[in-house]
């Protein structure tokens, strides 16, 4: 019998059992853990395994993203504690200054196609993008990861989630990503893995499979995949070294336990709105809405071209007088590019605060959270009530952030 | 070894219309203002503090008692605080639908039962469950049953509830306690 991509990389690291509904010990490449979990983390392992030492500390990581540098005590503590201890157990830290984990992971090559990546992320299965099994878990599993290198996981079922027709030229990967949260809910493939397939997923480039993986976590799916390749996606993956490594194809006998098919035919920008990703509709039911903030960045679209393309949009404007644009690179490499490609600097002369890498828009802890009553539109991954403040959020591409924030309202970008 | 069966009394998690509330997720149960905290103590005073209508939850609260809540119970965030702050308060079980597939692992984990119970929205929604009702659950599957209502004994086919049965793996680390305690039995995993 055929496999599916996630039964192909589990059966790799669980002595080649993959059958869906049955749960394996699998064996993991990456076990890592952020400033936020990983000083709980250290707190489980002191009490439970006193100084023994890490199953393979050259396979353990601590990523600082969520209070980068630390703006409270409380993180700047936490932080020192995780550093301290991996100076003892002699594993790397990627520290404040790198950026979003689960990006870091990928462009440092430690997620690599066909690895089992965890960490104490719920959007790590965003490295669906690159084909790697990556799966957020609490401080409990982590830290029996750190101690074992294992995990147990039910191998989830696959279902193929194809996408009919051509989407309108306005439609980003965003737009597609929240209309699969508003077509497939929570229900559709929640527990399962999905893969994408059709037009529209196939030309996306890695950026976007990011901006589509990333989201699987909001329609309660264990992960994503993007199993059709392209050239732009080989090339951005062969920038980062991560060309070489085998692709993970589905077999042509999988077996999948559903197939469902979406028509994303002329598809227009699309936007969630409060309190709910999945409360998805099409912008021109929202424009108008009056904005005080906007937010660009997060493990959804945090990637130089999603810079690139609110560029495209601000370079020469101005964003609205009394309107707070709050833009967060990923991580230190794609701050890098931007800083060469000239954007950063076409975006602050546009009005934009320039913000360090790392998790801002997304938590209490790095920036930009909204007070009560302040209306934001973010290119953010969640919207649920009081998760980034106390203020209404709407979520959007990076074009229809840019746009909003020069009119001061939501707004797309073809009224620019 | 932790009780396969468990009976308490039940919280409903339901809006201001009296619905079982859906997708309830790990900000609402405990907000990511907070994720800097280690200690479990300071934890089950914060417990639903951001779920509209439910802030006053800790402090109503009484060990042994059981969470009913809707499908896709603890969506969003890896947190284990958001099952650490339940185990604070002494909870005994949550009961819904479905939970997202972090959080399920998380409280097996950590020993606290969540269980998947069918047929929950429906016998809200029929007034056959009650805040402050008895609910009798086993874990290993078959037909839940809601004992008491209002101090009434109700027939066994009017609060009938399907229990889905837990697959062995996760049924044993919440049987031997949680991930560390199954851990140090099995030589092979390396983690005694």
């Amino acid at each position: 019998m055929g496999r599916t991509v996630v039964e192909k990389i589990i059966a790799g690291h669980a002595g080649g059992r993959a059958e869906p509904g049955s749960i394996v010990w699998m064996d993991l490449d990456v076990r890592s853990a952020r400033d936020f979990g990983g000083p709980n983390v250290i707190k489980n392992f002191a009490r439970e395994y006193g100084e023994a030492p890490l199953a393979d500390p050259a396979k353990t990581f601590f990523t600082f993203d969520l209070c980068a540098p630390a703006c409270t005590l409380k993180y700047a503590d936490n932080q020192q504690a995780c550093r301290d201890f991996a100076r003892k157990h002699g594993m790397t830290v990627y520290d404040v200054d790198k950026g979003i984990g689960s990006h870091v992971l990928f462009e440092e090559g430690r997620a690599r196609p066909g690895t089992t990546v965890v960490g104490t992320d719920s959007h790590l299965n965003v490295l669906g993008a690159v084909n790697a099994f990556g799966q957020g878990m609490g401080d409990v599993d982590i830290t029996f990861a750190f101690k074992t290198g294992k995990t147990w996981f039910e191998v989830p079922e696959s279902v193929k989630v194809v996408l009919k027709g051509r989407p309108s030229v306005l439609a980003t990967a965003k737009d597609i990503a929240l209309f699969l949260c508003r077509e497939l809910g929570t229900k559709s493939i929640a527990l399962r893995a999905a893969e994408f397939y059709g037009e529209a997923v196939r030309g996306l480039d890695l950026a976007g499979r990011l901006t589509l993986c990333s989201m699987v976590t909001e329609m309660a799916g264990i992960i994503g995949f993007v199993p059709e390749r392209n050239t732009s996606c080989a090339r951005d993956l062969e920038r980062l070294g991560l060309g070489a490594a085998a692709d993970v194809a589905p077999d042509p006998d999988a077996s999948y336990a559903d197939t469902i098919t979406v028509d994303v035919t002329g598809l227009p920008p699309q936007v969630a709105v409060p309190p709910s990703p999945n409360a998805v509709k099409p912008l021109t039911e929202v424009r108008g809405t009056r904005i005080d903030s906007g937010f660009i960045g997060s493990c959804t679209n945090g990637r130089t071209e999603d810079f690139m393309r609110a560029a495209d949009i601000l370079r020469g404007r101005k964003v609205k007088p009394g309107v707070m644009l709050k833009v967060v690179p990923a991580t230190r490499r794609v701050y890098q590019e931007l800083v060469d490609k000239g954007i950063l600097g076409d975006l602050f002369r546009a009005g934009a605060i320039i913000v360090n890498p790392g998790c801002g828009g997304c938590a209490e802890g790095h920036v930009g959270l909204t007070g009560k009553g302040e209306v934001e539109i973010s290119t953010g991954n969640r919207n649920f009530p009081g998760k980034q403040g106390k203020g209404p959020v709407y979520l959007a591409s990076p074009a229809v952030v840019a746009a909003s924030c020069i009119r001061g309202e939501i707004a797309g970008p073809e009224e620019i | 070894m932790k009780p396969a069966a468990l009976r308490g009394r039940i919280w409903i998690l339901v809006d201001a219309t009296g619905r079982l509330i859906e997708d309830i997720d790990t900000d609402q149960i405990f907000h990511n203002a907070h994720l800097h905290i280690t200690d479990l103590a300071q934890m089950g005073p914060l417990a639903l503090g951001n779920l509209e209508g439910w802030k006053d939850f800790p402090r109503q609260a009484a060990p042994g008692n059981i969470i009913v809540a809707g499908r896709n119970f603890g969506a969003g965030s890896s947190r284990q605080q958001a099952v650490d702050c339940f185990l604070a308060l002494g909870i005994a079980a949550i009961a819904a639908p479905s939970f997202s597939a972090i959080y399920f692992r998380n409280a097996v984990n950590s020993g606290f039962p969540v269980v998947r119970v069918a047929g929950l929205t429906q016998a809200v929604e029929a007034g056959l469950l009650h805040s402050g009702d008895e609910m009798e659950i086993d874990l290993r599957g078959g037909t839940g049953r809601v004992v008491v209502t209002d101090g009434q004994a109700v027939s066994d086919d009017r609060g009938a509830l399907t229990v889905e049965p837990m697959a062995s793996v996760p049924f044993e680390i919440y049987r031997a306690g949680g991930l560390f305690a199954f851990g140090r039995r099995d030589k092979k995993l390396g983690a005694s």
